[in-house]
């Protein structure tokens, strides 16, 4: 046995008869069991009465909010798999922080949470909380008597935890029973029966015989989960990380030069499905190989499947400060909800403005120059009109030239997809 | 080396990378969710850990508790999420807790926009801690800044123990443009300083010379102690006025006194009657709207902001000295120009702000700086 991690300069402070004066005590027995030294362990207190156990021991110690104990531990317990987590936390933080118990239990990452429930939120007052029974008297007046109970351990149970235990603060071998919680590979949660004199058992009869004949009641939950039972999340994580590769966005080289000079402003209005976004990166990837400044904007629904999609794109061969668009000097117009967004535009266009329209799609009076697309006598499918665009743009070879958007093919596609855009682009660029 | 076409967010991940971030808890939220992403993609390969929280304060717990283990750790979300993420932020300003929070904001109140961009949390960064005591914020201008100033976020946190801020926004975020990171110079990187002798280490001791207390890991060889609680040098409970007093002024120099080291802005001086203060994305607008200015024959300064808290009140007024006239332009209805008139009380400021998703024109710029 190692030697105790009570810290002699701060004995506990509870009130007389307090049971988490023994939780104290078993916890200290249950370090010593297993041979811990106060480097060795991390306990993480909530706040409450249980937010005070970390004062009493010499170990390494975080108390942060209410509720919240669970995060810091996980935190913790990922950067420093070595180090023994305890999170101590009452049944008042246990309902605030409800989420992050649920989160615990299914990620199973290897912490010991010991749950010190004593019916009631202690420290303010005696209010109830998550655990009080209906029938108890506390101090939040009859609000406790229209809501049931929770009990923790089928919580935990049906969310996840490999280790469930229900303990009385009372029994003996309660030392034994943290110890073997610690020891397991895994989350563990051990929910500690108990007593608060202070505000709870002044109105309320419990002792523990009381609490002996309680828990006998209810369902079992005498450690291990076997159904729950799986690799330790850390663990698991650390050797599916060594499998990963770091992947950059590609550098873009300089490989042509621009065909033009200054700044031009292209506008893809078009649809969900139209691969407007993609043909947005791929125009800026083409400007990039000819050296050309470049800035992309996008615009789209929540539901990317369906309804407008707009991509504002800046080439310059001058640095771009604003990345709005003022008059576009190509507007590639696809379908008639990308259109929509953008109505108001098509009257202000300058006349030497480029507008690459779809045959099908109504556009409202425009003052620049209008360029029909029949994609259907093109053969293009509507998810390669964009790209179909991007060709014929090129082939007017003012902005960008086919050669630019062949090397952006190169960057931004592999394999089959590659033959096939780049099939296109020759195709359209050729006929059209 | 030849540019990326990286979008903001990409930026700040890989910034965090360089700046030698270990950790990162985040959930999905736009227009912060590439963050989430691109560090998913980065940090596991190198070691690194990178997890999805069930919700926002869990994703701070889970950075804080990371970093207190001696990883540098990074979170990002937008205004919704930075209201969940408040009551954290406030036990790493009190506690000292290094870590770097990314706001990409976008437009409010609330759910407001979510692919709309706005600068509408510049003050709630601020004073979204209760205790009120100051934080650092970094604003970005473009992608370049985003990995720049992320690096900056982190080097910062480490120095002061901190959260360190970075407001993005939407409109830098999910914008892509290209850049060159590998031609930015890249500052030393600096960690978190160790005592010299562990021995006798009290978690928040502090010297005469020294604000910042040292730091030792939990989970290394010495017990280390944390708590949200009022504490004194050793990290317990204290109830004395005189330590609590002494702590609260400690923590708001700290910052305040220093924030000469770390003033970043950019700066057009010109010979003018009139400066033009933004940051952020308006600033590349009133860049734009100053050289619309200058080729209409009149010449406009411009100072751009890039750390606005706390603020850099000496360097403002240093650069406004020359000029009669100040306009302020920012994405919402009038917050950072409150500090700008109030360091500049002897001048006259004038302040655009719009808060319609739009992005503020140059044209628009040009038109109040003319006063129209
Ligand atoms: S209030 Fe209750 S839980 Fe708190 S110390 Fe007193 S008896 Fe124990």
């Amino acid at each position: 046995m190692a030697a105790s991690l009570l810290n002699k300069d701060r004995p506990p402070v509870f009130c007389p008869g307090c049971s988490h004066d023994r939780i104290t005590g078993a916890l200290d027995q249950a370090f010593q069991k297993l041979g811990l030294a106060g480097s060795q362990v991390a306990i993480v207190s909530d706040i409450g009465c249980s937010g005070l156990f970390d004062t009493f021991f010499h170990t390494h110690a975080l108390h942060g909010l209410h509720g919240r104990a669970l995060t810091y531990a996980a935190g913790i317990k990922l950067a420093r798999p070595g180090l023994q987590v305890v999170v101590t936390m009452g049944d008042g933080g246990q309902g605030i922080g409800g989420a992050h118990l649920l989160a615990a239990c299914r990620r199973n990452l290897n912490l010991t949470m010991l749950v010190l429930n004593n019916f009631n939120f202690g420290m303010t007052g005696g209010q109830f909380s998550v655990t009080t029974p209906s029938e108890a008297r506390v101090g939040s007046g009859f609000l406790n008597q229209l809501e049931k109970p929770l009990d923790i351990c089928q919580v935990a149970r049906s969310a996840g935890a490999a280790y469930v235990k229900r303990c009385s603060s009372y029994q003996s071998g309660l030392a034994d029973d943290i110890a073997e919680a610690i020891a397991f590979e895994g989350f563990s949660l051990v929910d500690i029966w108990g007593i608060c004199p202070g505000r709870y058992s002044r109105q309320n009869p419990l002792t523990p015989k009381i609490i002996a004949e309680s828990m006998a009641a209810m369902p079992p939950a005498d450690g291990v989960v076997e159904e729950n039972r799986r690799p330790e999340y850390g663990s698991v994580y650390r050797k599916t990380a060594k499998g990963q590769k770091t992947v950059h966005p590609p550098h873009v080289e300089q490989q042509f030069q621009p065909p033009g000079t200054g700044r031009h402003e292209i506008l893809l209005l078009g649809n969900a499905g139209q691969r407007i976004i993609t043909a947005g990166e791929i125009l800026c990837l083409a400007g990039m190989t000819a050296g050309l400044q470049a800035t992309q904007k996008n615009e789209y629904n929540i539901t990317v499947l369906r309804g407008p999609s707009v991509c504002e794109v800046i080439l310059s061969s001058d640095r771009i400060s604003f990345t709005g668009l003022g008059q576009p000097d190509v507007v590639i117009v696809l379908s008639r909800e990308g259109v929509d967004r953008r109505k108001s535009l098509f009257a202000e266009l300058h006349p030497q403005s480029l507008v690459l329209k779809a045959t099908d799609t109504q556009i409202p009076d425009c003052s620049g120059a209008v360029h029909l697309l029949d994609f259907k006598k093109m053969g293009v499918k509507p998810a390669d009109r964009a790209l179909a665009s991007l060709a014929v743009l090129a082939k007017a070879g003012k902005i960008i030239d086919i050669e630019m958007l062949k090397a952006a093919l190169w960057l931004r596609f592999t394999d089959k997809v590659q033959d096939s855009v780049l099939g296109l682009v020759e195709r359209v660029g050729s006929n059209n | 080396m030849a540019p990326r076409f990286l979008e903001g967010n990409e930026a700040v991940a890989m910034g965090a990378l360089t700046a030698g971030c270990r950790f990162f808890a985040g959930y999905p939220i736009t227009p912060a969710t590439t963050i989430f992403n691109a560090m998913l993609r980065l940090l596991p390969a190198t070691g690194g850990v990178c997890i999805q929280g069930e919700d926002e304060i869990a994703s701070m717990g889970y950075c804080l508790g990371a970093s207190m283990a001696g990883w540098k750790s990074m979170t990002a979300t937008s205004g919704p999420g930075i209201s969940l993420y408040s009551e954290q932020i406030s036990f790493a300003v009190g506690s000292e807790i290094p870590i770097v929070i990314v706001d990409v904001q976008r437009l409010g109140p609330s759910t407001g926009s979510a692919t709309r961009g706005a600068d509408g949390d510049i003050q709630f960064l601020r004073w979204g801690n209760s205790g009120g005591l100051p934080v650092i914020v970094l604003a970005p201008v473009d992608a370049a800044d985003c990995y720049l100033l992320t690096i900056h976020a982190f080097n910062l946190a480490e120095t002061y123990r901190c959260p360190v801020f970075l407001a993005s926004n939407k409109e830098i975020a999910m914008t892509r443009e290209s850049v060159d990171l590998d031609a930015l110079h890249v500052p030393d990187i600096i960690d978190r300083k160790p005592p010299l002798d562990s021995a006798s280490f009290q978690p928040f001791q502090v010297s005469e010379k020294r604000r910042t207390p040292y730091f030792l890991p939990i989970g290394g060889s010495v017990p280390v102690r944390q708590t949200s609680s009022t504490h004194g040098a050793d990290g317990y409970i204290t109830t004395d006025a005189k330590q609590i007093s002494e702590n609260q002024w400690r923590l708001k120099k700290k910052l305040e006194a220093a924030v000469e080291k770390f003033t970043f802005f950019d700066e057009q001086a010109a010979e003018s009657d009139t400066l033009v203060i933004s940051y952020g994305v308006t600033a590349r607008a009133a860049a734009d709207a100053t050289d619309l200015c200058r080729r209409a024959g009149r010449s406009v300064g411009l100072l751009v902001l890039k750390t606005l808290w706390p603020v850099p009140a000496q360097m403002i007024r240093n650069k406004a000295e020359r000029y009669r006239r100040v306009v302020v332009v920012e994405m919402n209805l009038g917050q950072y120009v409150q500090e700008i008139q109030r360091v500049l009380a002897d001048r006259q400021v004038e302040f655009y702000g719009q808060m319609d998703g739009q992005l503020i024109t140059p044209i628009r710029i040009k038109e109040v700086i003319d006063g129209r």
